[in-house]
């Protein structure tokens, strides 16, 4: 099949603002947008800038903007874009070039919130147990793979950069809710402020953008609800 | 401050749900909106529970859509100035309607039976 691309473009050292390429691209129907994307860089404009590393939907770098919904190029088959594909960098962030943005302020975000263990106890000579059941209640925000996909999708974050992001509060409740942990009350409290948890106004984009199929929404909630039976 | 102000906002918003589908059952089903005048609801604010009924509504309504636009303001106004100027017109205006609305209910006396 035979696909046409629409890239935003813009190089911060030669361009005054952003502006559309469009390339053609042989290809098959079950090929990813990245494959396409490859095939331009490769075979027809070499100037063309993207991140990508393992491609198989785990790294996390290739995150954009295809067709106006967030997702990981490396995940999406060109089949179910159509013949006419829009692709531009993720929304929020400063754009580095072309479809690379910068994820500095999102990994700052990231650190606040210490996604690492923390305890105070002393250490057992073994490890420190958990049953499958304390297990199962962080699973689902295990899965994070730190794209942005859900962040640089949230109207909350788009008006006002200052909010602390639904990724970094998936990672955070990875570690609150961890029966392991002992950092919950530092990590809570980083969360209770004015930008933190309480931005979020359940609009569910980062649900939908997440390619890892976290419930990002639920998981922001269940935050709130921590914070509020703490303080009650 | 964040998290009462969330609170609130659900727990207003049920309450409220009960007391506007009440007072829309008796201002709009029950009774004809042709048969409400001055004579009903003076005869209505003669008992204290109809009073605290549109007293709390009042409060509730009012405080809710005034944590709401609050909302919106610091979401949306970037402006440190514009924000500040927004939000002081918005607490200014709520209070003034708080009072005056507060005032009405709690000193209604009926006049001319």
């Amino acid at each position: 099949m035979k696909v046409t691309l629409k890239i935003k473009r813009f190089n911060p050292e030669k361009d005054e603002k952003p502006w559309w390429a469009e390339y053609t691209v042989e290809a098959e129907p079950t090929d990813r947008l990245l494959d396409a994307l490859n095939a331009i860089k490769w075979y027809q404009d070499g100037t063309l800038s993207f991140r990508r590393s393992c491609m198989h939907g785990v790294c996390g770098s290739d995150a954009m903007l295809i067709n106006g919904s967030n997702a990981l190029a490396c995940k999406v088959l060109l089949k179910n874009l159509g013949e006419n594909i829009k692709v531009e960098p993720m929304r929020g962030f400063r754009v580095a070039r072309d479809l690379m943005v910068d994820l500095e302020p999102f990994f700052d975000k990231y650190k606040q919130v210490k996604p690492y263990f923390i305890t105070h106890s002393v250490t057992p000579e073994k490890e420190r147990q958990q049953s499958p059941a304390e297990r199962e209640r962080f699973d689902d925000t295990t899965k994070c793979i730190l794209c942005g996909a859900c962040t640089t999708s949230c109207p909350s974050f788009w008006a006002n950069p200052e909010y602390i992001g639904p990724a970094a509060i998936v990672n955070a409740h990875r570690f609150v809710f961890d029966s392991r942990d002992e950092g919950r009350e530092e990590r809570l409290e980083i969360l209770n402020h004015r930008d933190g948890v309480w931005r979020c106004r359940t609009i569910f984009n980062c649900v939908e953008a997440c390619p890892r199929g976290i419930n990002v929404t639920r998981a922001i909630g269940e935050v709130k609800k921590a914070l509020m039976f703490r303080k009650l | 401050m964040e998290l009462y102000a969330w609170l609130f906002m659900r727990v207003s918003g049920i309450v409220l749900l009960f007391l506007a589908l009440g007072h829309l059952l008796i201002m709009h089903v029950i009774h004809n909106v042709e048969t409400i005048d001055y004579h009903f609801v003076a005869h209505r604010f003669m008992t204290p529970f109809w009073r605290t009924y549109d007293l709390v509504m009042l409060w509730l309504a009012l405080l809710h859509g005034l944590n709401g636009a609050r909302t919106l303001i610091e979401d949306y106004v970037g402006v440190r100035g514009w924000r500040v100027f927004s939000l002081a017109s918005l607490y200014i205006l709520g209070f003034i309607f708080l009072a005056l609305g507060s005032l009405v209910i709690l000193t209604f006396q009926p006049v001319g039976g």
